[in-house]
């Protein structure tokens, strides 16, 4: 080290171990001159947030359905059942209550505080609605006799769909919280970005309750 | 809006009631220390226990007064049953895997330092993160419930009254299927066996409790990491350890929800009748299994090695974050290689997910998806080689200041290598199929997984103990810890690579019927002494700590000249970690002997023009050169 000391010359040592870089394109220019407030809510943290919650979330409904498809595989006592008609009902409302949630979203950004908060309470009436529909389509097959255990095609549609539903849940929980704050304006900037911040987050994990719904509903139609 | 009033007005005042203060703390660092103080008191049950196997291989038929006064029927006379022994075994790899290399590097020293290190006042969610340490706390009372549901007459009949798969009493302490839990016998309920009623149930209950805790825990982890660095802190100027727990995190975020749909189909094949891992015509212990039809085991063993084998990485990588910066800091040498380091670290991560199938060797797997497994994991050893070699790299030609914590990082280069390298041993299929649970295995993981990361946690405890307590631990104690737990940990697992040669098999409770292992009864008592003398030393470090907390030498600024963000801030931190000033970090995290620097050191607040200025006083955030 001391063989290259050139007192001043830092070119000597730049680049070592994470060491002083030039200025330039080390991050500098998304918090350069001027911009001194970084403890400032962000409202990125909510949708980092989600989407982190929806990779994990992604990767339980990966490994279940993965044990559906060795499981399909793996005996022959494996039997459909007649999928109960009410889940198309179910599939229409949480589709529909996508949108909702999107046009909810959207009026936040153009501050129509009063559609946005129209369109969350009509999403939350959906959100029920399909949760509801869930429940008697359980009801119908266990009417019919198609119990959770008779056979390893019961044990997942009941698996699955509840697994769902309990993060379905989840977001109604979150959607409610949002429809009693809709008064609340906040009166800072930093609580004005959380409010948005949170509806944003709301409505992309809504959007992914939707988009797994169908793929579970595809994958129990149409997989043996 | 000026700089000083915006950060007047974010100062949250802290909680004064010792129950918000202490208790239901929204304060990452009092987080912190409630995952380290969990750690501290699982670990000394997980001791315990393996101190109790080792007694019951090495002199079998040991009476142990207080094992007949509280389990009469699981040690009658106080001399353990075999039975009794596997659920030590059960429980101690549970408890230590989970409750001690799960929760004390990332859910203790990375929920105090990562917010610290990247210059944020807390977590980005706190609320979360104090659910996270709850939600754990619950997952350990609940593994502990299932001792004494299992061991205890009474506490047993509780359990029974919910179910037949509840049943409990049956003498064991727990579960006795291993902390992988395989079934179908773990499936099948009381039917298998004793310890297989409310013991597995609460260990699956347990462990899905323990998940939810560390998806929240890591998807804060993340989220902080991402969204919270302060200005210049760009993510190549993060500290390694940061770069660790983030990866750690990650892992985390994807392996916990595998066990977790993997716990839920084992408890719905325990308690709802299904048949995800119960084959049909099982005929256990003298009884046909009836109602149960096709499952698979295997399917078991995908979806617990899928998180298995990167939860391996869960307990080290936080570790090697620890070592390397506490390297730099006593070398006082830059991390050689920190982008290397960086993408070793990302690197050992990521494969982590695709090698999971070297656990199966010996399932009956296709020759082809062995090999694949096998090359896969052998080329995990490139990346560790990196970090090895980076290590090395920066202790070469230092003048290190041997400290404890530096001597604890240095001997987890060495207990990582000495672990590692039968790693590419047993990751070959072929010479698996020799090893495979034989002693072998359990000397490369304990070294590799078990001590090197608890090397890992000592370094980072002596070496963050003045940031925590605002005192310094005592640094003679520290290092005849050090000396007796590096010798000792040795002493106890190198013998276990001579005991898996002479194809002594795992968990079993007694040795003395086997011909061909007769002479191998010096060496098990060996270890058990080294492991006594070892678990008794461990009293000086818990001795250490609690009476350094009030005791000990009141600690500085920044008593080991370090370069990173914790080290500008008062010992112990207030509440919001920065009293409400904004860091501004102009320099990597290991700027140590920079030529023409004032010091040997440049904090990464440092003026930009520090070098020039040489020998000008003060770097301009208020701490003495």
């Amino acid at each position: 080290m001391a063989a290259t000391a050139t007192g001043t010359d830092r070119t000597v040592h730049a680049g070592v171990g994470g060491g002083p870089r030039p200025r330039n394109g080390n991050g500098f220019h998304k918090n350069g001159e001027g911009d001194d407030v970084p403890f400032r809510f962000s409202p990125a943290r909510y949708r980092i947030g989600v989407w982190a919650a929806i990779g994990s979330i992604l990767m339980l409904f990966v490994a279940l359905t993965s044990a559906y498809i060795v499981r399909s595989a793996s005996s022959d006592d494996w039997r459909r059942i007649a999928m109960p008609k009410i889940l198309w009902v179910s599939t229409a409302l949480l589709i529909v209550s996508s949108i909702t949630i999107e046009l909810s979203r959207r009026s936040l950004k153009s501050r129509h505080d009063a559609a946005y908060s129209r369109w969350l309470l009509n999403t939350v009436v959906l959100g029920v609605g399909f949760v509801a529909s869930q429940l008697i389509a359980w009801r119908q097959l266990v009417r019919q006799g198609v119990y959770m255990a008779s056979n390893p095609y019961n044990s997942f549609f009941y698996l699955l769909t509840g697994a769902h539903g309990l993060h379905v849940l989840g977001g109604l929980g979150a959607l409610a919280y949002l429809v009693l704050t809709t008064r609340r304006v906040a009166k800072s900037i930093d609580g004005e970005l959380r409010r948005t911040g949170a509806a944003d987050a709301v409505a992309i994990y809504w959007h992914f309750m939707d988009a797994l719904w169908i793929g579970l509903f595809a994958l129990l139609m149409f997989w043996k | 809006m000026a700089e000083a009033t915006h950060a007047e007005v974010h100062r949250h005042p802290a909680p004064t009631s010792f129950i918000r203060k202490y208790i239901f703390s929204l304060d990452h660092k009092v987080i912190g220390i409630q995952y380290l103080l969990l750690a501290l008191a699982a670990v000394i049950v997980g001791m315990i226990m393996s101190v109790l196997m080792r007694v019951n291989l090495s002199w079998p038929g040991t009476h142990i007064k207080i094992m007949e006064t509280l389990f009469p029927q699981g040690a009658p006379g106080g001399v353990m049953t075999p039975e009794f022994y596997l659920s030590l075994v059960t429980m101690h790899g549970t408890i230590m895997v989970f409750f001690v290399l799960t929760t004390a590097p990332q859910g203790g020293f990375g929920n105090y330092f990562l917010p610290i290190q990247i210059g944020a006042e807390d977590m980005a969610f706190p609320l979360l993160n104090m659910m996270s340490f709850w939600v754990t706390l619950v997952g350990f009372v609940v593994i502990l419930t299932a001792i004494f549901a299992e061991g205890n007459a009474t506490v047993g009949g509780w359990f029974s009254k919910l179910g037949t798969s509840f049943a409990g009493g049956s003498g064991t302490v727990g579960p006795i299927g291993g902390w992988t839990g395989y079934p179908p016998l773990s499936a099948l309920g009381p039917i298998a066996g004793p310890g297989q009623g409310a013991g597995v149930n609460l260990w699956v209950i347990s462990i899905a409790i323990f998940c939810v805790g560390s998806l929240l825990g890591a998807l804060n982890f993340i989220t902080t990491l991402l969204n919270m660095r302060t200005r210049g802190m760009t993510l190549m100027r993060m500290p390694l350890t940061c770069w660790a727990w983030f990866t750690t995190a990650i892992l985390a975020l994807l392996s916990f929800p595998v066990l977790l749909g993997g716990g839920i189909l084992l408890l719905l094949d325990r308690i709802a009748g299904t048949s995800f891992f119960i084959p049909g015509g099982l005929y256990v212990s003298g009884n046909t299994v009836p109602l149960h039809n096709g499952g698979s085991p295997l399917l078991w063993q995908h979806l617990f090695w899928f998180f298995g084998h990167p939860e391996v990485y869960i307990a080290i990588l936080p570790g090697m974050g620890a070592t390397s910066h506490i390297l730099s800091t006593f070398a006082r040498k830059p991390v050689f290689g920190y982008r290397a380091m960086v993408f070793a670290i990302f690197a050992i991560g990521m494969l982590g997910f695709f090698v999971w199938g070297h656990h199966m060797f010996m399932s009956g797997m296709s020759p082809y998806s062995a090999v694949a497994f096998s090359v896969l994991t052998l080329s995990i050893g490139v990346p560790s080689a990196i970090k090895t070699f980076n290590w090395l790299g920066t202790l070469w030609g230092a003048k290190i200041r041997f400290t404890t914590p530096m001597l604890f990082s240095i001997g987890f280069v060495s207990l990582f290598v000495a672990g590692g390298i039968t790693g590419l041993v047993l990751g070959q299929s072929s010479l698996d199929f020799f090893f495979h649970d034989t002693y072998f295995v359990t000397a490369h993981f304990h070294l590799v997984m078990g001590v090197a990361s608890i090397f890992g946690m000592f370094a980072a405890t002596y070496f963050w103990f003045p940031k925590m307590f605002g005192r310094c631990m005592n640094e003679g104690i520290g290092k005849i810890h050090f000396w007796i737990t590096f010798l000792g940990v040795y002493a106890i697992f190198v013998p276990f690579h001579a005991m898996g040669l002479l194809g002594m098999p795992r968990r079993y409770a007694q040795f003395t019927e086997y011909e061909f292992l007769k002479n191998s009864k010096g060496l098990v008592t060996f270890v058990t002494v080294a492991a006594i003398i070892t678990v008794t030393a461990q009293v000086l470090f818990y001795f250490n700590f609690f009476w350094s907390m009030f005791k000990g030498a009141p600690a500085s600024e920044n008593p080991w000249e370090a370069t990173t963000l914790e080290w500008i801030i008062p010992s112990p931190p207030p509440h919001d970690n920065f009293a409400g000033i904004i860091p501004t970090v102009f320099h990597g995290p290991y700027e140590f002997s920079v030529p023409g620097a004032p010091n040997d050191f440049i904090m990464q607040t440092d003026g930009e023009n520090i070098v020039a200025e040489a020998g000008g006083s003060n770097g301009g955030n208020g701490h003495r050169h």
